[in-house]
């Protein structure tokens, strides 16, 4: 049987710094490799449309004519499917979590 | 007497997600329980016609938000046989490990919620704090939280180094700490106890009968575990089922608690045994064939059944999950309770019902 166990638990940690951080004031630290945000590096892109065909959300719409690479924010689930085919490494994945997405507006690079 | 028709759900502070009982009560005892499923179902048996089969992964993950690797484990493992894959043994074992991390924090979550649930908030938090630190684990590993998108057909898509093996063993030991002074409070506590012993008591019989999965079932006394039909690694690791025979909640939540412990166990095996070589090999052509697979999910036993005919698209994709098996078994056990246990029944089947609803 069990006595104060709990009592004993809650004594300790009340003396203890709290588990748990003040966000948003206190930032949290990034993990490295996280999947946090896809990033689109201009220079690289041949505009191959592979990425836009492989996403598995169709967030990605390539437009090779005008040269653009346009991305739903919202849709993207952050799987990193499209940095892993992508032939000229122009995407890549930011561990950082702390933008977020809010309009369904189009961000065109 | 007179009865009375009280809703419970789709919203109640003790469902994490919808599901809607009509429960005919006299005074304050349980007559009768009548469901009604289908708030969250997504459609994504009929996606897998409009999605590759390689893609298809991604969203087999998440079928459910909280054991999402398995699904992804299972639904990659049954394209493979169909394919006539051969994983790589590191690949398996790597698959075998985070399988193991996803079932702690399904439990750990478990647990808490369960505390939360008759009102001990306390050791809800600690639950928590302790799942919280099984899931930098699993972000530090695979790059998500709780959907890992590291399995692919083939193999998987990162390899865990032998100095990130050293650190993960050695904050398993930490974990197993909290984890112990947890667990005791649960079990041991008499207001827990009086709480769980004896509320929704499921015999054998009818666990068999109704054909409960998972803790359920090994609550009840059946030692039955898909792990020991030796997929990835388990045909090298073996499992030995945790079973107690009261088959009431306080069983249920014992059993879960054997099973946090049992999973550290697996996973530091795995680890001792994981041999070197490639992660993934390359996946050519397309399924043709039909196959059923049957993974161990922390909830119980899923069944994939898949159906391809040599295009990139599935043309049928079915799955059975745990929570859709145990529902008969909870419906079975709420008749004749008290009103005030209800959310604690509900809550020891562990629903998962975005799950059951797909
Ligand atoms: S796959 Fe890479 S190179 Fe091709 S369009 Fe996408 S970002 Fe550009
Ligand atoms: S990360 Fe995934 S969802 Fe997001 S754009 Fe790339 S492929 Fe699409």
């Amino acid at each position: 049987m069990a006595y104060f166990e709990m009592t004993k638990l809650a004594l300790k940690w009340a003396m203890t710094k709290p588990a748990t951080s003040q966000y948003p004031f206190v930032p949290r630290q990034p993990v490295a490799g996280s999947r946090g945000r896809l990033v689109f590096t201009k220079d690289n892109c041949i505009y191959c449309n592979v990425c836009a065909k492989k996403c598995p959300t169709d967030a990605l719409v390539v437009n090779r004519k005008e040269k653009k690479w346009i991305i739903d924010q919202l849709r993207c689930i952050t799987c990193g499917y499209c940095v892993e085919v992508c032939p000229k490494k122009s995407l890549s994945m930011d561990t950082g979590h702390d933008r977020v997405a809010v309009t369904r507006d189009h961000e065109i690079h | 007497m007179a009865r009375t028709v009280i809703p419970f759900g789709p919203q109640h502070p003790v469902l994490p997600e919808p599901v809607h009982l009509d429960l005919v009560v006299e005074d304050e005892k349980v007559i009768e329980a009548r469901p009604s499923i289908g708030f969250v179902h997504r459609g994504l048996e009929k996606l897998a016609e409009t999605k590759d089969f390689i893609e298809f992964v991604y969203v087999a993950e998440r079928i459910c938000g909280i054991c999402s690797f398995i699904h992804g484990q299972t639904y990659c493992q049954a394209i493979e046989t169909i394919m006539n894959i051969a994983v790589p043994p590191r690949a398996v074992y790597l698959r075998t490990v985070w399988g193991e991390l996803s079932r702690l924090h399904s439990h750990l979550l478990w647990l808490g919620l369960m505390a939360d649930g008759m009102g001990f908030e306390n050791l809800f938090m600690h639950t928590w704090r302790v799942r919280e630190k099984i899931l930098a684990i699993i972000e530090a590993t695979t790059g998500g939280r709780v959907i890992f998108g590291s399995c692919k057909v083939g193999g998987v898509r990162r390899d865990i180094d032998a100095a990130a093996i050293t650190r993960i063993l050695g904050e398993l030991n930490e974990i197993e700490k909290d984890m112990r002074g947890l667990t005791k409070i649960l079990l041991d506590d008499n207001s827990v106890k009086a709480r769980l012993c004896g509320v929704g008591v499921l015999t054998r019989a009818q666990a068999h009968d109704l054909g409960c999965v998972g803790p359920m079932m090994r609550a009840s006394g059946i030692a039955q575990d898909m792990r020991q039909l030796g997929y990835a690694a388990f045909n090298e690791i073996k499992v030995e089922p945790i079973t107690r025979t009261e088959g009431d909640s306080y069983a249920r939540c014992a059993v879960r608690c054997g099973e946090l412990f049992q999973s550290l166990d697996i996973i530091r095996q795995a680890f001792a045994k994981i041999p070197d070589g490639p992660v993934e090999v390359k996946v050519t052509g397309n399924p043709t064939g039909e196959t059923i697979t049957r993974t161990e999910q922390p909830r119980g036993e899923v069944v994939y059944h898949l159906k391809a005919t040599g295009t990139k698209f599935l043309q049928r994709f079915r799955v059975r999950t745990p929570t859709f098996a145990n529902l008969p078994a909870m419906l079975q056990v709420l008749p004749g309770c008290d009103l005030a246990d209800v959310p604690m029944i509900i809550l020891t089947i562990d629903p998962c019902i975005s799950c059951t609803e797909r």
